[in-house]
């Protein structure tokens, strides 16, 4: 059981920087979840933790303890890869005993915690069969379990789903979670999608370009994501972002689209709407012509552009919806659920 | 195959049939002179069937005096020669190959790219353009008529090495990093993990530098004098010289077959990873 | 070139580097740099001193008809022998891979002389060829060949191509066979629906497709009838008669061995240790295209 801080935390591969400044506290026994697009620096960062990347400059501690210069396997973590790495020509048993072995536990006592974490991810029937004769799912679960063994103060997970398909995707990360808290082992979890980051992450780290974007709970980030990058990357279908001039106390859209103002910033911003907060209001502001529509069944999905302008907007409305291309739909927006950011340095501004 | 006419099957058989009989056919009359004695091995025309002297000529060859009028050592001290010389080669190529390549992909050292350089250019010098001064060092070091002057000139040579680079950049980093999280140190990852995870192409190499090792010619027949290192591919050479006085073909193709069973029985047992092995070396 | 991540610093990769490089310093690098000094020696008649001439080794090489002919004689050999032994494994690959079951009995029964010795080919093959007892020379008696390798300098060449070629086939038909069943199926079925018969398909599109395999194929027998028929050129003819089967790699040793001249051979070392390189640069080329270092 342990908490992670990491402090000024910064990446160089030669000259280039690929993580800038990353700063965090990870509480004892929490679920965070490292998410960003590819080349964000999100796995540079969780292999940082692991010691499998070195730190070019700040700290990170495990526990209270400075564990830069430490090897990984005295950093009393375990790892959970993308591809499992699991070891070809070894038994599920030989797999999860061997870090145990290298620690020179007594058999007894491997034997013991091997059957234990068998158990716990119901594969004890697989335990003398080689991974290959294994299928993707059982495979994640030797991995998990290789990880269980060791016992370790963290987790930490690199993509551990992304080879899985879709069913059994959604299948693993509920088990995933209810593990963690069954075991309470802080863990850090890196993955690119953002449902499976929203669904099992305490906390969310969103990372872009190597900075830090946002770090909170997925609800915080989905009603005030700090910055562009975050709104549009939470949240699907991504969020509408249309221009706007704020003057006096409306805010132009279009020469049609007009609404109140929703603080005292005045200028030109960035509008955000989520589609599924476009309500159908045959008196409201917002107007869209469609050019197409995506029926989902439990909600439709119209594309279009907001009248008067080039802008293109989703209103995600429930039900079904009959239409036909090229007819206008308007809708209203509440206006605590609008975002507005400063269009040049693509923060949130507040109200 | 997308046709299946009986008359083109027929035909893509009886010409295989004939390029297998080409190719057999030096080593069928081999062994049909193996078979018969050396009454009828001087009779014109030579026979093309087996007679019955192949256990005759066998124990002559392996256990009697050989072939008559040459000074030669014993055909079964020879075959040891050879397994000897072989195994040397093969096993000690391997040994030091997977170590260097294990140091060139899994380390960063200085001089790490001058070390493979100097390993690469070998794969530039055959023995065979080389062969008076690499005679005069092994001549000088005291190495002439042993196992190790036979062995160790031909053990270096870049293209293991550079196949086990090739295996080893294949392997997963994954499987590094999960060892390392292990608490594996990289002589406990080279034994636990990286050998039997090589171990097919280990085999395959075997296969080719067996070969390899077993037909070397030139190179034993420069630095043996002593008949007692003879090894049996070099004294067929020999036998065909003493062949001119006293023709005695049944004993030198007994010989030759001797000399050929080991090589070909290897290549055919394991056939699936020496045709891996080849395929791999070479690419 | 190296992987992601690496173990830390130590001495341990050199002491894992150290075996083979000391045996590559002291039996290649150092021989080979010996061949090249040496190859810009003379030796005085009596053996007792030398002297340092620059080129002049190169100079009566380059001048001296003998070894100009060894030169065309080598190249020319070697072409006969890719020629025959590529073509040969082509055809019979050919035939091989649109054999649905027995292709692997097939291939068992093809590979075997691949692992024949090159001095023991020379032999099954001089023995063949014995102008008095083999039996081909019987046979061609018949139809009015008379054949003596010891005495005709062009039967003595066919036999040793003969020889060459032959050890030679196994090696070119797994590399032919193992690129024709690379090729995806859907091709060749796409082609029979276009029309093309067997015949066709195996010119227009099976014999293109392969075209690497058949440059890298030529330049591996071209190395190998360089420097690894020395075996059986010393079995079947020594390099007789006359001169008429002295390729490169035989004349070198001859040179340095039997006529006891270092500066020659060693000159003649170092022009062939040119050629190999200049080959296994053209191979690497090849292989570089394919494989990712």
């Amino acid at each position: 059981m342990a908490e992670i801080k990491l402090t000024d935390l910064t990446k160089s591969y030669g000259p280039t920087e690929v993580l800038h400044h990353v700063e965090g506290e990870i509480k004892d026994g929490e679920f965070i979840v490292i998410v960003g697009p590819s080349g964000c620096g999100k796995s540079t960062l969780l292999r940082m933790v692991a010691g499998l990347e070195t730190v070019t400059s700040g700290e990170i501690a495990i526990a209270g303890r400075r564990v830069n210069e430490l090897e990984p396997s005295a950093r009393d973590i375990a790892m959970v890869f993308q591809n499992y790495a699991l070891y070809p020509h070894m038994s599920v048993r030989e797999n999860m005993a061997y870090g145990l072995k290298i620690r020179k536990l007594s058999k007894a006592e491997i034997n013991k915690r091997v059957e234990e974490a068998a158990d716990i991810l119901e594969i004890r029937q697989y335990l003398d069969r080689k991974p290959r004769q294994l299928s993707g799912g059982q495979r994640q679960r030797v991995a998990m379990g290789r990880a269980i063994v060791r016992d370790p103060q963290v987790f930490l997970f690199d993509e551990p789903l992304s080879n899985l398909d879709a069913k059994l995707r959604v299948q693993m990360r509920l088990e995933i979670r209810k593990l963690q808290q069954r075991l309470g082992v802080t863990s850090i979890y890196v993955t690119h999608d953002q449902v499976e980051a929203m669904t099992l992450g305490d906390r969310l780290m969103v990372l872009n370009g190597g900075y830090v974007e946002q770090f909170g709970t997925p609800i915080e980030l989905y009603d005030r994501p700090a910055s562009v990058f975050v709104a549009g990357f939470i949240g699907s279908p991504a969020m509408n972002f249309i221009p706007a001039m704020v003057e006096g106390d409306t805010m132009v859209l279009s020469t049609q689209a007009k609404l109140p103002a929703i603080s005292s910033y005045r200028g030109a911003a960035l509008l955000g709407i989520r589609p599924e907060h476009l309500t159908p209001d045959e008196n409201g502001p917002i107007a869209i012509d469609v050019d197409m529509v995506e029926q989902l069944g439990a909600n439709t999905l119209l594309h279009g552009k907001l009248n008067g302008s080039d802008h293109e907007m989703v209103a995600s409305v429930p039900g079904h919806v009959s239409t036909e291309t090229g007819a206008q739909h308007r809708f209203s927006v509440a206006s605590e659920l609008l975002h507005l950011f400063d269009p040049a340095t693509e923060k949130r501004l507040e109200a | 195959m997308v046709e299946r006419r009986p008359l083109t099957s027929l035909l893509t058989h009886f010409v295989l049939v004939l390029g297998v009989i080409a190719i057999a056919l030096p080593i069928w009359i081999t062994f049909v002179a193996a078979t018969h004695d050396q009454y009828r091995m001087n009779q014109v025309p030579l026979p093309l069937w087996p007679g019955t002297h192949l256990w005759d000529n066998l124990s002559q060859t392996l256990f009697g005096a050989g072939l008559s009028g040459t000074e030669g050592a014993p055909v079964w001290l020879m075959l040891f020669n050879s397994l000897a010389m072989a195994l040397m080669i093969s096993l000690g190529k391997i040994a030091i190959s997977l170590l260097s390549a294990f140091a060139i992909v899994y380390f960063r050292f200085p001089f790490r790219m001058t070390c493979f350089w100097m390993i690469f250019i070998t794969l530039m010098l055959p023995v065979e353009v080389r062969i008076l001064p690499t005679f005069e060092v092994v001549a000088n070091l005291g190495m002439l008529n042993s196992y190790w002057g036979l062995s160790i000139p031909l053990i270096a040579s870049a293209t293991a090495t550079f196949m086990f680079r090739q295996v080893f950049l294949t392997v997963p980093d994954e499987m590094l990093e999960s060892a390392r999280i292990d608490g594996a140190g990289p002589m406990r990852f080279f034994w636990d993990i990286l050998l039997p995870l090589s171990r097919t192409n280990i085999a395959a190499l075997f296969v080719i530098l067996f070969i390899f090792g077993w037909n070397q010619y030139l190179w034993p027949l420069l630095i043996t004098t002593d008949t007692s290192m003879t090894t049996i591919v070099m004294s067929i050479k020999q036998m065909l010289e003493a062949a001119e006085q006293s023709p005695q073909w049944n004993i030198i193709m007994t010989t030759a077959l001797l000399a050929m069973i080991p090589p070909i029985f290897v290549v055919i047992s394991m056939q699936k990873l020496f045709v891996q092995g080849l395929t791999e070396t070479d690419k | 070139m190296l992987k992601r991540v690496h173990f830390p610093s130590s001495p341990l990769p050199y002491l894992l580097v150290a075996p083979q490089l000391a045996i590559t310093l002291v039996f290649f690098i150092w021989p080979a740099s010996q061949a090249m000094y040496q190859s810009f020696l003379i030796e005085d008649a009596f053996g007792l001193g030398s002297e340092f001439v620059w080129f002049e080794n190169f100079e009566v090489l380059w001048e001296d008809q003998h070894y100009l002919d060894a030169f065309w004689r080598t190249a020319i050999f070697s072409l006969l022998v890719a020629a025959l032994s590529m073509g040969f494994a082509l055809v019979l690959a050919g035939f091989a891979q649109r054999v649905v079951r027995g292709a692997m009995a097939y291939r068992t029964l093809l590979i075997w002389p691949y692992a024949v010795a090159p001095v023991l080919a020379g032999a099954l093959w001089v023995f063949m060829f014995n102008p008095t007892l083999g039996i081909f020379p019987y046979f061609l008696d018949f139809v009015g060949i008379d054949w003596n390798h010891y005495l005709n300098g062009n039967q003595a060449m066919a036999l040793v191509v003969m020889a060459a070629a032959w050890k030679q086939v196994a090696y070119n038909f797994l590399f032919y066979l193992a690129a024709m069943q690379s090729i995806p199926n859907s091709v060749i079925e796409a082609a029979a629906i276009d029309g093309a018969g067997p015949g066709r398909r195996f010119f227009n599109i099976i014999l293109p497709l392969i075209s690497p395999t058949t440059f890298f194929l030529l330049v591996i027998n071209m190395v190998y009838a360089f420097f690894e028929t020395f075996g059986i050129i010393h079995a079947v003819t020594q390099g007789g008669p006359g001169t008429s089967t002295t390729i490169l790699v035989y004349k070198v040793f001859n040179d340095g061995f039997v006529g006891l001249d270092l500066g020659g051979s060693a000159a003649q070392s170092v022009v062939l240790m040119v050629l190999v390189i200049a080959m296994t640069v053209v191979q690497f080329r090849y292989v570089e295209r394919k494989v990712e270092y």
